[in-house]
């Protein structure tokens, strides 16, 4: 049975004296009924298809609705020309091109990964891809903080919700950010206390985050929703690391996420009914698309 | 919702919207394998947020890709237009607001190579999952997602004992089924879902019986 709670897990890792992520990886043996193997190799396939999918971004595509495209390109055009005067330097520059450029590979009717969904697919590849290619070249690790990263996501699922129309962009670019939390301090060494905690920082940080898509589609705000989400989700883990904790505890957190996804109003929940999509160059952008 | 591994880590799927474009994708496809047929001709109806935003989420391309027998994930679903006129599959898309439907509905009407015919109301619920509404005007409620068994067969009694019994006999289990009936057609439709796949033999018998008007099969993708 899956996870219920970020506790559960911390006790069993403690009893049985096991890592996260092994503890997830047991959990998909018995919930789906396969061998080690299989789950291994599953996310195995998992991980490629990620890093093939970062790997196959392009540059002069344009979503239907002419709204996203070609953004990724600039952003690490500065990553690369820019760095004495970049303010986040040459690493965080390539995730936030990382994250723009799978966003906009989603809205381009490319192939993705959704993490937790297609909307938010951006944030796990952004913080996950520059540290296999640029920090340790380490595909093992990289599984492990894959299955970190799914079983946050599974406990907010079972908790709250991960669906920008039940719960608002907090549930799906919040959700994807705690998932990518957790998983970069898994890489960085920490436990699965520490683990937790940051999932709950970089949940807690976008609360209330509503889901407000120009024209209903998955593009404005989306594509750079997943750039907060991954520069969020890098520095909740690095105070993390630094021995900073969530005063609120992390089930606790998911649960706030709940209540304020449940009490966030209709026009918020996916329906275009509200913020961005209401906004005069919203609706006009919707009429161009609409027709 | 308890979500398994991979529902939070995928599916891996051609973009924008897993309910607007994976899920689209998944309806075509299990649309055509009931069809049991190449399909040649297709008229869809788009109902609700898929009629609203749909061109703009490529659910259009998405479901002829399924027809053409694509999955969620293949990076062919962009061109599926070009694909279909390639491979001699004619379509049509209208938008119709439907009663009593789930916002994500399609409804297609399929003429198969060989003259097989087939109207399926589906909808797309979230994550790429679908639920089948409608199958040629009987109103059933599966999913598609283990194998499934479908038998249309006259509505009079015997027919369910008949078909459990002789997949029982093959060491099949049943997961679920439901009846359900055409009260204008006098028929029924019986479907099954199993926790094994059905040998092919089993279904052809099946189809030898008398009073079973049609047998058609769907087994799971993974
Ligand atoms: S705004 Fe809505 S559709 Fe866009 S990423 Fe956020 S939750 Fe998904």
């Amino acid at each position: 049975m899956a996870y219920e709670s970020l506790q559960e897990i911390i006790t069993v890792c403690k009893e049985q004296d096991k890592p996260f992520w092994e503890v997830i990886l047991e959990e998909d043996i018995s919930e789906r009924d396969v061998t080690r193997q299989d789950s291994l190799d599953k996310m195995r396939s998992t991980w490629d298809a990620m890093l093939l999918a970062a790997a196959t971004y392009e540059s002069n595509l344009k979503s239907k609705s002419g709204l996203v495209g070609g953004d990724g390109a600039k952003m690490e055009q500065y990553q690369h020309s820019a760095r004495e005067q970049s303010l986040c330097g040459e690493y965080v520059d390539g995730c936030i091109a990382g994250a723009l450029q799978m966003g906009e590979s989603n809205a381009c009717m490319k192939r993705i990964v959704a993490a937790p969904t297609a909307g938010a697919c951006g944030v796990l590849p952004a913080v996950l891809v520059p540290y296999f290619q640029k920090r340790e070249r380490n595909t093992q690790k990289m599984l492990e903080a894959m299955y970190v990263a799914a079983g946050i996501g599974q406990v907010i699922a079972a908790r709250a919700s991960i669906s920008g129309a039940a719960g608002g962009c907090q549930a799906e670019i919040g959700s994807a950010s705690a998932m990518a939390a957790g998983a970069l301090v898994h890489l960085q060494g920490g436990d699965c206390e520490q683990i937790a905690h940051a999932a709950a920082m970089a949940l807690k940080n976008l609360l209330g985050l509503v889901c407000d898509p120009v024209a209903g589609l998955v593009e404005v705000p989306c594509v750079k929703r997943n750039v907060i989400g991954t520069v969020n989700a890098l520095s909740c883990a690095d105070m993390v690391m630094a021995g900073i904790t969530s005063r609120i505890p992390p089930d606790q957190v998911i649960d706030a996420m709940k209540e304020v996804g449940d009490k966030m109003d209709v026009s918020f929940r996916e329906t275009a009914l509200g913020g961005l999509a209401v906004t005069p160059a919203g609706m006009d952008a919707a009429r161009r698309v609409l027709g | 919702m308890i979500m398994n591994l991979f529902d939070i880590l995928g599916p891996v799927m051609v973009g924008p919207s897993s309910s607007h474009t994976a899920g689209a994708v998944r309806i075509g496809y299990v649309a055509s394998r009931l069809l049991e047929d190449e399909p040649v001709k297709v008229d869809i109806v788009l109902h609700g947020s898929f009629a609203t935003t749909g061109v703009g989420h490529g659910t259009d391309k998405a479901l002829i890709a399924g027809l053409l027998g694509m999955a969620p994930d293949d990076i062919r679903i962009p061109q599926s237009f070009e694909l279909a006129k390639k491979n001699g599959l004619a379509f049509s898309f209208t938008n119709k607001t439907l009663k009593d439907a789930h916002p994500n509905t399609a409804v297609l009407k399929l003429t198969g190579k060989h003259g097989k015919q087939l109207e399926i109301q589906a909808a797309s619920i979230g994550g790429g999952r679908i639920m089948i509404h409608k199958l040629d005007g009987v109103a059933v409620v599966f999913s598609a997602e283990k194998p499934t068994l479908i038998v249309y067969n006259q509505d009079q009694p015997g027919y369910v004992a008949q078909v459990t019994t002789s997949l029982s006999k093959r060491n099949v289990n049943i997961a679920t089924m439901n009846l359900y009936r055409d009260k204008r057609g006098g028929f029924a439709v019986m479907v099954l879902e199993t926790d094994q796949q059905i040998p092919l033999e089993a279904i052809h018998m099946l189809e030898q019986l008398e009073g079973i008007m049609k047998v058609s099969y769907i087994d799971t993708e993974e």
